[in-house]
């Protein structure tokens, strides 16, 4: 009973792995990486859909919106899931072709710790650009009062919170403040990662949260969902047609279709300050990114997802927070599926 | 000899006897630790070469000017890691700071002070310390150490020493004195329990010979223990800052995370540990990623160099008190006898 029964052993003990595997072989299991910040939905989504189909096991790292496009062009997982399109240089990297599946929209809200603000705050875009600029210092400032005339703000300073980390949510913020102030779009610009002119940074939304709590005077941005599920104070944000709107579903869901007019093919669009009158401006989509040509068995069961997240899976974003995407959008996004081809 | 009290046969198993070689196990052994020791290297030779291979497109474009530039722009694509650089190492030196002399405090207090069980009891909740990860450390610094930075220890260091550079403007509660402050909570345990066993392991004559001699109880401490594990000590120390330099989810949750160099410790800093892990999860261009490989490699480099010098500093502390009164030898573990104490029992 020594170094001779090792190999004996290990024998015994691959055998029995093998032979109890084919058992596991009727599932087929789909790789995916990305975005976090749909993660509880998909995973939902995921879960959910294996009761439709039990043979389908999808499994779903929520690395982040960068990792799963880097993964996607390494070929390690069968599908991605990313915050912002793919650029065209990354695109031009991945092969085969990738397609952008919009599967429901996310917003950014930008929320503060002000206690002389009871009711409701109104912001416009350039007073939000001035104040992450630095432009802006004090809450008693003149244009400040001026959108907010029932409100008596203190000569406080501001304290400026932004994310610390890498983040899709960043990304759809600057995007938002690159298109409505020239100054921050020479200055800043718009990324996942910023050179901010001002203010702390903390990681994840929960950090982002943390330093607002804990200091009075500031104001942050986090994600919708976030500030809902922690009762968060939110601002009412001046849209593109002049109207304060409060974030919420709807208003997300009507920049999806304020923006459909110039929706391009590939649906790869930044539908921030949108039109339309209820459009919450600061609203982004998330995608799922498939290869255009997927190995046959796969392919079957990809698609079968998809279209089920397009219809039945739409109804379990509202509860969980997400704005579902418009229903003159659904259309046109269940076509795009139908161009995922079999190898 | 004689004969054995024992039949040997019916001790080594029956494989055994069949070998004639009986030291084939000596050499298997062996070869066996020598290629695990070897996997060692051949990692950290892998690492710098995969590190250096992904940082290439920033070297290329910037090559030493990396480490003189204090900008770090994703969007332009500006990048320097001056900033961070400056954040690691204030924030590991005031850690040492703040940790040192508490862990050699409590170190000594358990080795020499303290009644035997008060020493076992307190010695293990030192060590538990130790085991607890860092994210919690995080945690604990948002929630209680930053706002206690804010409203209490902040506003009183701007009171009393507001005059010094160093605390000038507002606390926030996140900055790089928080940050110092619970990286020092963290490496005291790594200290102090290293320092207990180097001071445990000087012999208990040493300290009888200082107190023979009519030293009192701090002068036998200062002269038979502190002055003999100096190099120990050393080790200890640069141990626990290897851990704070390396430390990363703690110091993001609590240093503010803004790539700037200032002399005040209430200003939010940025250490190269903490970029990495805020920016490559969603770096998406190639020089980005390659600015955050490279920030990397420099904080390799960086922990290389501080080692080294530490074990320079210890070679010649120990070549020192071995040169000096004893020819006993030590190294750098084991406290080094200064005093000719002579050994044996005399009563």
């Amino acid at each position: 009973m020594n170094q001779r029964s090792i190999p004996l052993i290990l024998a015994a003990l691959l055998s029995v792995f093998f032979t109890v595997n084919p058992a596991r072989a009727e599932t087929l299991l789909l790789n995916g990486a990305g975005a976090t910040f749909p993660y509880p939905l998909y995973s939902k989504w995921f879960s959910e859909f294996r009761k439709v189909d039990p043979k389908a096991e999808i499994n779903y790292q929520s690395i982040g919106s960068g990792g799963g496009i880097r993964q996607l062009t390494d070929k390690t997982v069968d599908f991605g899931a990313s915050d912002a399109p793919m650029t065209d240089e990354q695109l031009a990297k991945t092969k085969p072709a990738v397609l952008h599946i919009p599967t429901v929209l996310g917003a950014v809200v930008l929320t503060y710790n002000q206690p002389a603000i009871r009711g409701d705050f109104k912001l416009t875009s350039d007073i939000v650009a001035d104040i992450f600029l630095g432009k802006i210092t004090e809450w008693n400032d003149a244009r400040i009062a001026a959108v907010n005339p029932g409100l008596k703000l203190p000569s406080e300073p501001i304290l400026v919170v932004h994310r610390s980390d890498g983040s899709g949510t960043t990304a759809i913020f600057s995007d938002w403040l690159s298109k409505v102030s020239p100054t921050w779009k020479s200055k800043v610009g718009a990324g996942a990662s910023l050179k901010w002119p001002e203010g702390l940074g903390g990681k994840g939304n929960e950090g982002v949260t943390s330093l607002i709590k804990q200091n009075p005077g500031s104001i942050g941005y986090v994600e919708l969902i976030y500030a809902r599920s922690n009762k968060l104070p939110v601002a009412q944000i001046r849209n593109k047609a002049g109207e304060f709107v409060t974030p919420t579903t709807e208003s997300v869901t009507a920049a999806a279709a304020g923006a459909l007019k110039a929706m391009p093919e590939d649906f790869r669009i930044s539908i921030t300050d949108a039109d339309g009158a209820k459009s919450y401006p600061i609203s982004g989509f998330t995608y799922l990114l498939a290869y255009s040509k997927m190995p046959k068995a796969k392919q079957a069961v990809f698609v079968k997802f998809l279209n089920w997240a397009l219809k039945d899976g739409q109804k379990l974003a509202e509860p969980l927070g997400y704005a579902p995407l418009p229903k003159v959008l659904l259309d046109k996004v269940t076509a795009k599926v139908a161009k995922i081809q079999a190898e | 000899m004689g004969a054995l009290p024992v039949d040997i046969k019916a001790i080594v198993p029956p494989a055994l006897r069949r070998q004639r070689d009986i030291h084939a196990g000596d050499r298997r052994f062996f070869h066996a630790t020598r290629a695990v020791a070897l996997l060692v290297t051949l990692v950290l030779l892998g690492l710098l070469v995969q590190l250096g291979n992904l940082s290439l497109p920033v070297l290329q474009t910037s090559g030493f000017g990396f480490l003189i530039n204090q900008n770090w722009d994703p969007v332009a694509g500006d990048f320097g890691a001056l900033s961070f650089i400056h954040g690691t190492l204030v924030s590991s030196l005031l850690a040492l700071l703040i940790s040192v002399p508490v862990s050699v405090g409590v170190a000594l207090f358990l080795t020499e002070l303290a009644p035997r069980r008060v020493s076992l009891v307190l010695g293990f909740l030192v060590e538990m310390l130790a085991a607890v990860p860092s994210v919690v450390y995080g945690l604990w610094g948002i929630f209680v150490l930053a706002p206690l930075v804010r409203t209490e220890i902040g506003p009183a260091l701007r009171e009393y020493l507001g005059f010094l550079p160093l605390f000038k403007g507002a606390p926030y509660g996140v900055g790089m004195l928080p940050a110092g402050i619970l990286l020092a909570i963290m490496i005291t345990p790594t200290i102090a329990s290293l320092c207990r066993e180097v001071f445990r392991a000087v012999p208990v004559a040493q300290r009888e010979a200082a107190l023979a001699l009519g030293g009192t109880r701090w002068e036998s401490i200062s002269i038979g223990v502190l002055r003999a594990t100096r190099s120990g000590v050393l080790g200890a120390v640069v141990l626990g800052l290897g851990r704070a330099l390396g430390e990363t989810m703690a110091v993001t949750m609590v240093i503010g995370n803004r790539a700037q160099i200032s002399a005040s410790l209430f200003a939010p800093a940025q250490t190269m540990a903490s970029v990495i892990a805020n920016e490559y999860a969603e770096a998406t261009e190639e020089l980005h990623l390659a600015a955050l490989a490279a920030t990397g490699l420099v904080l390799f480099f960086v922990s290389l160099l501080i080692n080294s010098g530490a074990r320079f500093l210890i070679w010649n502390v120990d070549r020192e008190a071995r040169g000096g009164r004893s020819k006993k030898a030590g190294t750098s573990q084991v406290p080094t006898p200064v005093l000719a104490v002579p050994q044996g029992g005399e009563s």
